[in-house]
């Protein structure tokens, strides 16, 4: 099997673990991802912000040259890619205008015939139904899975999972043995692009995400996103502070979780990376989750 | 030889002001054929029609022009005319010289040219005309009403009282539909069950009603006045004849935990059962696909205590065929169920529920006798949230229409909320208050004034449970968009109001058009709102729109009073502008090859097979044949024939052909 790959600027860089993690797995299930060609940014959030025509030609010259290396399926790890490039596609597609305009910009034919995969749709074909891969040491945790709000929304566009209440991540969780639980904030906003311009922000909204896995019982956050971990791992001193509190509860990409099911080590996996250490609660009968939460505070946020 | 008159209208200014009336008049008698041409200031008014009548006798007309407004408004005046004058009102036509001339050009040479060109192509067609005699069609005075809810039964009954039998078929096991499920109603607040269940009562004691519940419609055929309708009865397992109603088997069913529609989920009920005690009939039904005896094969204890030995569990559908004259559509609505709103949690917090769940446990016949108890654990609710418009006017559940009657049982559901409990709070998240109708705005201050409830006008973004708390998320847009936060005890959704299931499914049954959102659409929005496009076949109630109890009524009676109208005479009679096929002397007997692209095309299905057979009775040709009490003279079959062996009567190919070679 085989599919178009766009890694965008994150995974090479802060969110490297989600590339590496990716990468092995879709190894062992026989997947080959192809990098598109000569690829660039996709405008991220700040060429939307500033200049329409840039923020849709980026993306359209990173569609086009997909479809011209035959492409008919590109995996985007990356949320907010994704979401631009979907964004752009589809604006592209309606107005035939702009992409006429757009074509002669990017000096290359723009069809948009190749269709768009976020990581979760990437993780059910390549753990999907018919997968070879087999879940060697289930990831018996409770966890809170998090979607963010470039994955499912606007909904007319991406057209993925319940925008409201997604599930599709839930029920990866459940094929490697995790127990995700039932929360309100599966697609409230972490903060996002406000990361470096408005830490105080960032640290607010993604501190009441903790609070509320955390009161739930979650022992992981899974997510998608590299904006999303980049928030509730990396800001996890601010959003402590913010709070007046400790959380030590670890944050992983799905790809790294089903990984770990696989039977792959936490170092080729790149879990050293997280700033928050990935250490679980120690299980006893009926482990409370205040019990875990004191357990782990001295270990707080370590330098790997 | 043809000999035409032309009669010329002024229509005051109308028409004079514009056109040269006595040029058009001058040009027109020269043409062949036109051998009296006159004009006159209002042709429509009593001298100018006896002008025609005259002169119909006098020259012995074969052929009349009337040139002067649309057709659609004064046609059948001057063919009232032509006929009592002893002429084929066929043979008089109109040329429109108004709307398509004087109206729309200015005065001049050219305009009275088109008016002089109008006229003569009118006078080429009408030299082709050929007498044509109205279709009489027999009407069978029976009315099928389908759909046993308040609209139906309004209609039943006024179709019964007028003389006429009427056969209402209803899928549930009971009439009443929705209404007999709520409490109280607005603007009023009188119990529901009281007024509803003498109307009930009187349908199932009419002499002129048959009715036949636990049934549906199969398929229907015909044309108006003349339907044959297949009604499947759905095996009931209860002998109706024997059974007394008494109920033993009920209490005896051990079946005794299957959610029950009437309760809308939030009482049981069992195997054989009766949707409530005031049901009509009061006959119980099997659930087979609950019934022990269907699953494991035994059981039959409501056959061992029936007294009446009334029970029949090898009982099969039966499928019976009625004819009827009319039909009623009165299927009504359902509301927007649970997997359309995870962000509010329904059907995953048992605390949050819909309006119909909210009617169940304030009616004095639901689970809890009337006591506002909430789902969950039983407790009485101390924070109500109330969210209107819930799916509804939102493009992103796809309903951007206004449901029209949840503001109003929202305002009645928080008053008889707190009615029962005093000190309990009501909120109200709305986006306007919708209470138009006859006492409806005082209804909905008093539940803001006299009853305190708190009307927040904003959205609801989520609903989840934190501490054993609903927590409600909305913002009020009064105060500046300030984020709310309400810790409920119970949440009541105004899901939106939409079309049946099988609603699609039903209009192709009975051939009328629906709408994107599947409610049945009728002919006219404004002048013909209970009729729709397929003559014969009427509307009432919800299903047509989202309705109140009073709007579904007045459509109901004017619905029947239609069927009553089209009952008033054993004939029916419609132009005869139909198609027809060909038929020619043998061997060829018609031009028609029996290639059926006209069956295909017919939006009507107004094209039937007719098998042309020989002495012997072998089938020689298969050809197509007009059914005229079904074709509505479109002409698409027309456009179709490749053999041109279909042609339109008083439309036909040569009479076209040669009004555009006239020009
Ligand atoms: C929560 C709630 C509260 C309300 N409160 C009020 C109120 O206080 N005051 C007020 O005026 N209105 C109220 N209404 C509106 C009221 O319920 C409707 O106006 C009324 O029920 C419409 O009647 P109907 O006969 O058109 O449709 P329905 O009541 O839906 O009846 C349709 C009937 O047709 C049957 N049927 C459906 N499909 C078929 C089929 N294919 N073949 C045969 N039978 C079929 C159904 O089983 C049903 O019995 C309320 C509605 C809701 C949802
Ligand atoms: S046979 Fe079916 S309906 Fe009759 S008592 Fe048993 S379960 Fe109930
Ligand atoms: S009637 Fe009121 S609550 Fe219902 S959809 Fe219309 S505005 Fe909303
Ligand atoms: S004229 Fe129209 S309605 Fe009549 S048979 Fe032809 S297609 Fe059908």
């Amino acid at each position: 099997m085989k599919l178009g790959y766009f890694p965008g600027c994150s995974l090479l860089g802060s969110a490297r673990e989600l590339e590496e993690s990716l990468m092995l797995v879709a190894k062992k299930a026989g997947m080959e991802l192809t990098t598109i060609p000569d690829w660039n940014c996709c405008g991220s959030t700040a060429a939307h912000n500033l200049n329409h025509l840039l923020s849709v030609s980026l993306p359209a010259r990173i569609l086009a040259l997909a479809d011209k290396a035959g492409m008919k399926e590109v995996l985007v790890p990356c949320s907010a890619c994704y979401n631009r490039l979907a964004m752009a596609q589809y604006e592209l597609l309606e107005n035939p205008d702009l992409k006429k305009e757009v074509s002669e910009i990017i000096e290359m034919d723009f069809e948009g015939t190749a269709k768009l995969l976020n990581v979760v749709e990437g993780m059910e074909k390549i753990f999907g139904e018919d997968s070879v891969l087999k879940v060697e040491k289930p990831f018996e945790h409770k966890v809170a899975c998090y979607y963010g709000c470039l994955l499912v929304r606007p909904a007319k566009v991406l057209k993925f999972d319940r925008p409201e209440d997604p599930q599709s991540m839930d029920r990866l969780m459940k094929k490697i043995g995790a127990d995700p639980i039932d929360w309100p904030d599966k697609v409230e906003c972490c903060g996002a692009g406000l990361s470096v311009s408005r830490t105080d922000l960032v640290a607010k909204l993604s501190g009441k995400i903790l609070e509320s896995a955390v009161k739930r019982g979650a022992e992981a956050i899974i997510v998608a996103c590299p904006m999303c971990h980049s928030n509730l791992d990396m800001r996890r001193e601010n959003i402590e502070k913010a709070a007046g509190k400790k959380y030590s509860i670890p944050v992983l990409y799905l790809t790294e979780a089903i990984g770990l099911a696989l039977g792959l080590s936490e170092k080729e996996l790149g879990l050293h990376r997280h700033l928050v250490p990935v250490v679980f609660p120690i299980r006893e009968k009926k482990a409370e989750p205040e019990k875990a939460e004191s357990a782990e505070e001295s270990a707080g946020a370590v330098e790997e | 030889m043809a000999r035409i008159g032309v009669f010329i209208c002024h229509c005051g200014e109308n028409i004079a002001g514009t056109v040269d009336v006595f040029k058009v008049a001058e040009a027109a008698g020269k043409f062949p054929g036109v051998v009296h041409s006159v004009e006159y200031k209002y042709m429509c008014s009593d001298p100018g029609q006896t002008m025609i009548k005259d002169a119909i006798k006098e020259k012995k007309l074969t052929g009349v022009v009337v040139a002067a407004c649309s057709p659609r408004m004064h046609e059948p005046t001057f063919r009232r005319a032509c006929a009592e004058a002893g002429l084929n009102p066929f043979l008089c036509e109109m040329a429109n010289i108004r709307e398509h001339c004087s109206w729309v050009h200015e005065k001049g040479e050219a305009t009275t040219q088109k008016a002089i060109e109008l006229i003569r192509i009118m006078v080429e067609k009408v030299k082709r005309n050929k007498p044509l005699y109205s279709i009489k069609v027999p009407v069978t005075k029976t009315a099928l009403v389908l759909g046993g809810g308040i609209a139906g039964i309004q209609a039943a009954l006024d179709i019964a009282n007028a003389g006429h039998q009427v056969i209402l078929v209803e899928r549930s096991p009971s009439i009443g539909g929705h209404m007999l499920q709520l409490s109280e109603t607005f603007p009023t607040l009188d119990c529901s069950q009281c007024i509803l269940t003498p109307r009930m009562v009187e349908v199932a004691q009419h002499p002129k009603i048959t009715l036949y519940t636990y049934s549906e419609l199969e398929s229907l055929d015909g044309f108006i006045g003349n339907f044959k309708a297949r009604i499947r009865r759905k095996a009931r397992g209860v002998d109706e004849k024997l059974c007394t109603g008494c109920g033993v088997c009920i209490q005896k069913c051990p079946q005794k935990k299957i959610p029950s529609e009437f309760d809308a989920g939030m009482g049981k009920r069992t195997a054989i059962y009766v949707p409530c005690p005031q049901s009509v009939p009061n006959q119980p039904v099997i659930d087979r696909e609950h019934c022990t005896y269907y699953i494991k094969g035994k059981c039959k204890i409501c056959e061992k205590f029936c007294e009446r030995k009334a029970i029949r569990l090898d009982q099969q559908d039966e499928i019976i065929e009625v004819n009827v004259g009319a039909v009623v559509a009165a299927t009504g609505f359902d509301i927007l169920h649970s997997k359309d709103f995870p962000e509010y949690g329904y059907g995953k917090y048992p605390d949050v529920i819909d309006g119909l769940q909210f009617e169940r446990l304030a009616s004095a016949s639901g689970p809890t006798l009337g006591a506002i108890k909430r789902p969950s654990d039983g407790k009485e609710p101390e924070t109500v949230v109330f969210i209107a418009c819930a799916g509804s006017r939102d493009d992103a559940k796809g309903i951007p229409y206004c449901s029209k009657i949840c503001c109003m049982y929202t305002a009645k559901h928080a008053m008889l909320y707190k009615h029962k409990v005093h000190n309990g709070k009501a909120y109200v998240f709305y986006m306007d208050i919708r209470a138009g109708g006859k006492n409806y705005e005082e209804f909905v201050r008093r539940a803001i004034e006299e009853d305190g409830a708190v009307y927040l006008r904003g959205r609801v973004s989520r609903i989840y449970e934190e501490d054993g708390k609903l927590i409600v998320k909305g913002v009020d847009t009064l105060l500046g968009a300030q984020p709310v936060e309400i810790k409920a005890d119970m949440v009541v959704l105004a899901t939106a109001i939409v079309a049946n299931q099988d609603a699609e499914s039903l209009a192709q049954k009975l051939r009328v058009s629906y709408d994107p959102y599947h409610f049945l659409s009728e002919a006219h929005p404004k002048l013909r709102p209970v009729e729709t496009n397929t003559a014969g076949i009427f509307l009432a109630g919800a299903c047509q729109a989202p309705k109140d109890i009073p709007e579904a009524v007045a459509q109901a009676s004017g619905a029947a009073a239609k069927v009553a109208g089209l009952f008033s005479s054993s004939e029916l009679s419609r132009e005869p502008v139909i198609a027809v096929v060909n038929r020619l002397p043998p061997p060829v007997f018609s031009t028609c090859t029996g290639c059926f692209l006209c069956e295909k095309a017919c939006p009507y299905q107004a094209i039937e097979r007719e098998e042309i057979k020989d002495r012997k009775g072998n089938v020689i040709k298969v050809v197509a044949k007009v059914n005229p009490g079904l074709c509505q003279g479109c002409g698409t079959c027309v456009a179709l024939c490749r053999v041109k062996a279909i042609d339109l009567q008083g439309f036909t190919n040569e009479q076209v052909y040669c009004e555009l070679m006239a020009l």
